[in-house]
């Protein structure tokens, strides 16, 4: 054992003890090519010292005099070879200039000495830094550093990174090596890899000529699919589910005003855009006077958001909409002034510009569960909130009183006020409800969306088709229609782009309710035919 | 009385004629009177831009003759008319935009959005467009059939009331999305605009301009005299049965799918001539003009002005978008605050509008 470590020792050692002279010759007085083996050289050995001489050297720091090279800081000067001091400074000295391609090689070079790093991050820095482009020269230094490197994140990197430079250049057997290796990755950035090789150019010839090597990259690119596709499937689930969340959210307080009541609540959008400003100003509240409780001011946004929406919902019953009630194209024009005036109102006191709200720091990141599957924790967050506002929803609607008179006037009005239930106050509160909750949507949206006046815009044609998709009047309706439409709109945008899927659901629900305009879930009885 | 006379005396009174007559004679006369022949040093002179700003909103006028025929007389609240105007106007785009030939930036056979995109001749849908009876033909025909498979699907599968107007905005919102893709052909984000000529008269010589807005003109009380041809017909007396009590009608027999899809698609015709009107004299059409903020805003032109007279229609484009000019330039941040409330107020202390009121304090009077 004692041998072994002192044997070790040696080895660490014997580099430490000067650079290699002719290399740093040449890479101080050589031509390019020759510059460039001779940073291989340097770069093979590892010495600690040629760090210093290659970043002075990216700094424009290294000076010739004579036979000597000297790496000058002010007025001091060591050696670059023996690493002594030199004083006093030679007179005659001449700047070493680096060109692009060297430039690259030694940040290349760089990177790959602080693979070796016992700092994990500083690894993990590097290894991202040499992702985005490494050059050739460092392949001995990356291969060095994939056999003793142990973390699960940074060694697949490392491999990857091996690979591409080995595709590069080399031999046709080592290519052929490298892309079986790539076969059994299962990192999506081994796929635009393998895919690079199978392109094909303007005129369609393969940019890969080699047809030996094409034929490997197809196996390959076969099996990292194969590896691949559970992830993708998942991730698209996920997508479709969180899709599916953010509408429920935008429609849940429509359900209950459009739903319920009947009433067209062109509004509907705006009072989550106001819920999303009272998010935006509880959050610069707490930036200003409570800055060490920055991270908890959702806590206090939720119920400020709800109050604020609620607060204005009910003000624009008792106001307009309440003289409205059984007129309900007069009420959606009525109501689609009120968004004009409130789009307006947002304008005035916080400007025509977006304003920024920021993800408390326990939201921001993700948890990786696939190699290619990454659930950012705003969205899982969003998900959980989305259910528990509709079980609180449900909770209120079938287990409270408010919930009770809530049904009965909606099912009688005239049996519920002949027992005694104060319909008109109902009426108040139900769609004060369907604010508050349409003003908990906004601070759920400022948290994955911008947050600017016409937030509100874009989510009312959206949450109008949910509704209706449902059908009318039925809360499980909402939630099947939904997670349908999120579902259906990401699985579409996977093969088709955002856009078209976006229009191809429209068109569908357009087409649905033609076929069918008491939606997914009709009520049953005497109710479906008024 | 002859047939002929009879149809006069129906359409309006001595009075109402009068009117229209001076309405005729102020387009036809005294504007291109003191537009064309008064120099522009007199102060009698009528600008370019009251020229364009007057033919705007005939057209504007036009769209909301058509929105009243269908929501006036026949209930049927559409949000979705602002699609059939940019239909009609894109139709009117296309056909202008072919007879820029090679005075484009990249002096290409080409609209310039096509060499952007690289593309190397005209896509399938605009075949045959630098014909003008062509494009004319497209200008009725692709929102005419549009609004009948739309309008056959909806009214016979009983589509109505609110669902019907939401369905609608649902339609002009996703071919907004699709108009603003690069891929669709029609220059996307910008749309159509530096027109140069239009049937090879240069585009911006005041002397087109007034042709243009003459034939507006001519188009508006065209327009106007067949709507209230029809709604004072038999014709009309069924479909305002159909707005009041449509199971009813049914009953008596009469098929009011026929009924209502007729006015319907009537109605997108005419509002795709007032966009193939608008886009020669305004100079652009783009997809914003299918956002369902200004289809919406078509109902309201009508509310101000009285839903169910056609003349409130042409009152309400006037007033609204008169305000809405003076406004967005003298105090553009308070435009939407008038709009909104002229929403909230119309709904709940007019529901006749601006002839409603004038009726009233006539018969006060």
């Amino acid at each position: 054992m004692r041998t072994v470590f002192f044997l070790l020792m040696l080895v660490l050692a014997r580099p430490c003890l000067a650079l290699d002279a002719a290399a740093v010759g040449k890479l101080a007085f050589g031509d390019a090519d020759e510059r460039s083996a001779a940073l291989a050289v340097l770069v093979a050995e590892g010495d600690p010292k040629m760090v210093a001489l290659l970043e002075a050297l990216s700094a424009g720091d290294v000076q010739t005099a004579g036979e000597r090279v000297l790496i000058v800081k002010g007025d001091e000067a060591t050696d670059a070879v023996t690493g002594a001091k030199v004083t006093p400074l030679p007179k005659e000295r001449e700047d070493v200039v680096a060109n692009n391609r060297l430039r690259r090689e030694i940040e290349s070079a760089l990177s790959a000495l602080k693979l070796l790093s016992p700092d994990r991050a500083a690894r993990l820095a590097a290894a991202q830094a040499l992702a985005t482009g490494a050059e050739d020269a460092v392949l001995p230094l990356v291969k060095k550093a994939m056999a003793q490197e142990t973390d699960p994140a940074i060694k697949p990197m490392l491999e990857l990174i091996a690979a591409t430079l080995e595709l590069k250049g080399g031999t046709k057997e080592s290519r052929i090596a490298a892309i079986r290796r790539l076969g059994d990755s299962n990192s999506p950035n081994t796929k635009t890899l393998l895919m690079a090789l199978l392109e094909k150019d303007r005129e369609g010839r393969f940019a890969e000529t080699d047809e030996d090597v094409r034929a490997a990259a197809q196996a390959s690119l076969r099996a990292v699919d194969g590896k691949l596709v559970w992830g993708e499937m998942g991730g698209l689930l996920f997508a479709g589910v969180s899709l599916g969340s953010i509408l429920l959210l935008a429609a849940l307080g429509l359900a209950i005003t459009y739903g319920l009541m009947g009433v067209i609540n062109m509004a509907h959008g705006e009072l989550i855009m106001i819920g999303a400003y009272t998010t935006y100003v509880v959050q610069n509240l707490f930036r200003a006077h409570l800055p060490q409780a920055f991270d908890w001011y959702l806590v206090c946004a939720l119920p400020a958001a709800f109050a604020v929406s609620a607060l204005v919902g009910m003000v624009l019953e008792r106001v307009v909409i309440r003289w409205l009630y059984g007129r309900p194209l007069e009420t959606l024009l009525a109501t689609w002034g009120i968004s004009l005036g409130l789009i307006q109102m947002v304008r005035t006191i916080f400007g025509a510009q977006n304003v920024g709200v920021e993800n408390p720091s326990w939201m921001s990141g993700g948890i990786q569960v696939l190699s290619n599957v990454v659930l950012p924790w705003n969205r899982v967050m969003i998900i959980a909130f989305a259910a528990l506002v509709l079980v609180g929803m449900w909770m209120l609607l079938t287990r409270t009183r408010l919930g009770l008179f809530v049904r009965g006037v909606t099912q009688n009005r005239e049996m519920a006020s002949c027992v005694g239930v104060p319909t008109a106050r109902v009426d108040t509160l139900a769609f004060g409800l369907g604010a508050g909750i349409a003003g908990l949507a906004g601070c759920a949206l400022s948290q994955i969306g911008n947050v600017g006046p016409d937030l509100g815009q874009g989510y009312i044609v959206d949450s109008f088709m949910v509704v209706v998709f449902g059908g009318v009047g039925q809360l499980a309706g909402t939630v099947y229609a939904a997670l349908t439409l999120g579902f259906a709109n990401k699985f579409l945008e996977a093969w088709s782009g955002a856009v078209i899927a976006k229009i191809a659901v429209l068109v569908f629900i357009i087409i649905f309710i033609q076929r069918r305009p008491q939606g997914l879930f009709a009520l049953k009885g005497r109710a479906a035919e008024t | 009385m002859g047939p002929i006379a009879t149809t006069i005396s129906r359409l309006y009174g001595i009075r109402g004629w009068t009117a229209l007559g001076a309405f005729a004679a102020v387009l036809f006369i005294v504007f291109p009177v003191f537009s064309l022949l008064v120099p522009p040093s007199s102060p009698f002179h009528v600008s370019q831009y009251w020229v364009t700003l007057i033919g705007k909103i005939m057209c504007y006028a036009i769209v909301a003759l058509a929105m009243d025929l269908v929501w006036g007389y026949a209930g049927i609240l559409s949000l979705g008319h602002g699609l059939f105007f940019a239909l009609g106007g894109y139709a009117m785009g296309m056909h202008l935009m072919r007879q820029i030939g090679r005075e484009g930036q990249y002096q290409s056979d080409l609209p310039d959005f096509m060499v952007f995109l690289d593309w190397k001749e005209y896509p399938w849908h605009w075949w045959n467009t630098d014909q003008f009876w062509y494009a004319m033909l497209l200008v009725v025909l692709v929102p005419g059939l549009l609004a009948y498979v739309f309008g056959y699907f909806a009214f016979r599968s009983r589509v109505k009331g609110v669902y019907f107007s939401i369905i609608t905005q649902a339609l002009t919102f996703a071919a907004m999305l699709l108009f603003f893709r690069n891929a669709t052909g029609f220059g996307g984000n910008n749309g159509f605009t530096d027109f140069k000529r239009i049937l090879g008269f240069t585009i911006a010589t005041p002397e087109t301009r007034m042709a243009l807005f003459a034939i507006t003109g001519a188009t508006l009380i065209g327009a106007l005299l067949l709507g209230r041809w029809l709604v004072t017909s038999r014709f009309g007396r069924v479909l305002m049965a159909i707005r009041d009590a449509e199971q009813r009608v049914a009953f008596c027999g009469y098929n009011t799918v026929n009924y209502k899809l007729f006015i319907w698609t009537l109605s997108a015709v005419l509002c795709g001539i007032a966009g193939a009107l608008y886009v020669p004299q305004v100079g652009i059409i783009n997809p914003s003009e299918m956002s369902p903020a200004n289809s919406i805003e078509i109902a309201i032109w009508v509310a101000v002005g009285g839903r169910g007279t056609l003349a409130g229609a042409l009152v309400g484009a006037g007033v609204v978008n008169g305000a809405k000019s003076f406004f967005t330039q003298a105090f553009p941040e308070y435009w939407l605050y008038v709009l909104g409330l002229a929403f909230i107020l119309v709904t709940l202390f007019m529901p006749h509008g601006l002839v409603g009121i004038l009726r009233k304090w006539r018969a006060t009077a």
